[in-house]
């Protein structure tokens, strides 16, 4: 979406606009956001939920006692690096990771215990995969955890993009609002590889297409 | 806010609530507003907003870069600001709102575009109005003392 577009407000547009949108809603058991609202500390915290601004998430955060920052990372990627098939390629562009990161992911050392990052990463190119998650390293907390989900099916050219809605702590809906090529696909040592950084990485195995990883910082 | 008899009111009207200060989409203030009633704002706005007990509306042309502290906030345009709310704020989905807030209750519709940090903060609780002094009733009387006001005595003799 071009800024304009952003600044009126308006709902996102996703590449290849002309696939159908698949319109079921899922509500689905997810183990790694009940191992997320485990690791959290009983005092209370601050939680990145990048799935875009909802009311079920944010009472459900705010009702556990804890601050929630909301953003719409489909927009963000949309503001900073446009839309269409060169927006991989303008991900490569320095000013222009800058500029996402300063709009997303701006927050003190160690400000945040802890951040839902849902699906958002598969739709980074490598290098900004890299800066995400050197920059997510730094305000996240020791000990706390991301929570990431990943699309298994490899041989999609398309994945739907997707808005998470916590039912409680071991339930997500997952309605989808349209589609987009994801920059790149990882297994499971690609995914070991990428938060090599971090304190531990886990996985859980599920029956659909979305893989879940919780990582703990 | 008045309405025009006949005429489908704004979806943001509140009729029950009567009448409301606002200032139209033509207008652009630069400063502080302060008010003792509603405000509705369709213009706009750059500075601060204190409507400490009252209602601020930003209509669907309202643009407002401010920060903002009021009784309860309804949204329908654009806000790039900070917000205290004592008691609401109700975010409608063709909200566009970057900034923090701060709010007993927070409702936001989907479709809404909003950026930034929840707090819920719970309401002070009323303060207790001040009791009256207890009225202490006078000890009962010893059943000598009853007899003698019965009697209209004015004098008790202790045996």
């Amino acid at each position: 979406m071009s800024g304009a577009a952003a600044q009126a407000g308006r709902a996102p547009q996703f590449t290849l606009r002309s696939q159908p949108v698949q319109s079921e809603i899922v509500t689905r058991h997810s183990p790694g956001l009940d191992q997320f609202f485990a690791s959290l500390p009983g005092t209370p915290t601050a939680i990145l939920d990048l799935a875009g601004a909802n009311q079920a998430n944010i009472e459900f955060i705010t009702g556990l006692g804890h601050r929630i920052f909301s953003d719409d990372i489909a927009r963000a990627l949309e503001n900073a690096f446009g839309e269409g098939p060169e927006s991989f390629a303008n991900q490569n562009d320095p000013a222009r990771v800058e500029q996402f990161k300063s709009a997303t992911l701006d927050f003190g050392v160690n400000a945040l215990g802890g951040a839902l990052l849902w699906d958002t990463l598969q739709y980074l190119s490598p290098p900004l995969l890299t800066e995400t998650l050197d920059q997510l390293f730094h305000i996240i907390e020791p000990g706390s955890s991301l929570l990431a989900y990943f699309n298994s099916d490899e041989r999609s050219a398309l994945t739907p993009v997707c808005s998470y809605r916590i039912v409680d702590r071991k339930t997500v809906q997952i309605a989808p609002r349209g589609y987009n090529r994801p920059a790149q696909h990882f297994n499971n040592r690609a995914l070991e590889k990428i938060f090599n950084r971090f304190n531990s990485v886990k996985f859980f195995l599920s029956r659909d297409n979305l893989r879940e990883v919780l990582v703990r910082r | 806010m008045a309405t025009t008899p006949g005429r489908v009111p704004e979806p943001y009207a509140d009729p029950v609530r009567g009448s409301a200060a606002s200032l139209g989409k033509s207008v652009v203030v630069k400063g502080q507003i302060f008010s003792r009633e509603d405000l509705t704002i369709d213009g706009e706005v750059e500075g601060a907003i204190e409507l400490p007990e009252h209602r601020l509306t930003i209509g669907p042309n309202g643009k407002v870069n401010a920060n903002i502290k009021a009784r309860e906030i309804v949204v329908l345009g654009t806000v790039n600001g900070n917000m205290e709310v004592a008691d609401k704020i109700d975010i409608r989905k063709e909200a566009r709102l970057v900034g923090d807030i701060r709010s007993a209750r927070v409702v936001i519709e989907d479709g809404a575009y909003f950026k930034g940090s929840i707090d819920i903060v719970k309401p002070d609780p009323p303060k207790p109005k001040p009791q009256p002094a207890p009225v202490v009733a006078p000890p009962p009387a010893a059943p000598l003392q009853a007899a003698a006001a019965a009697a209209g005595s004015s004098e008790v003799k202790r045996p």
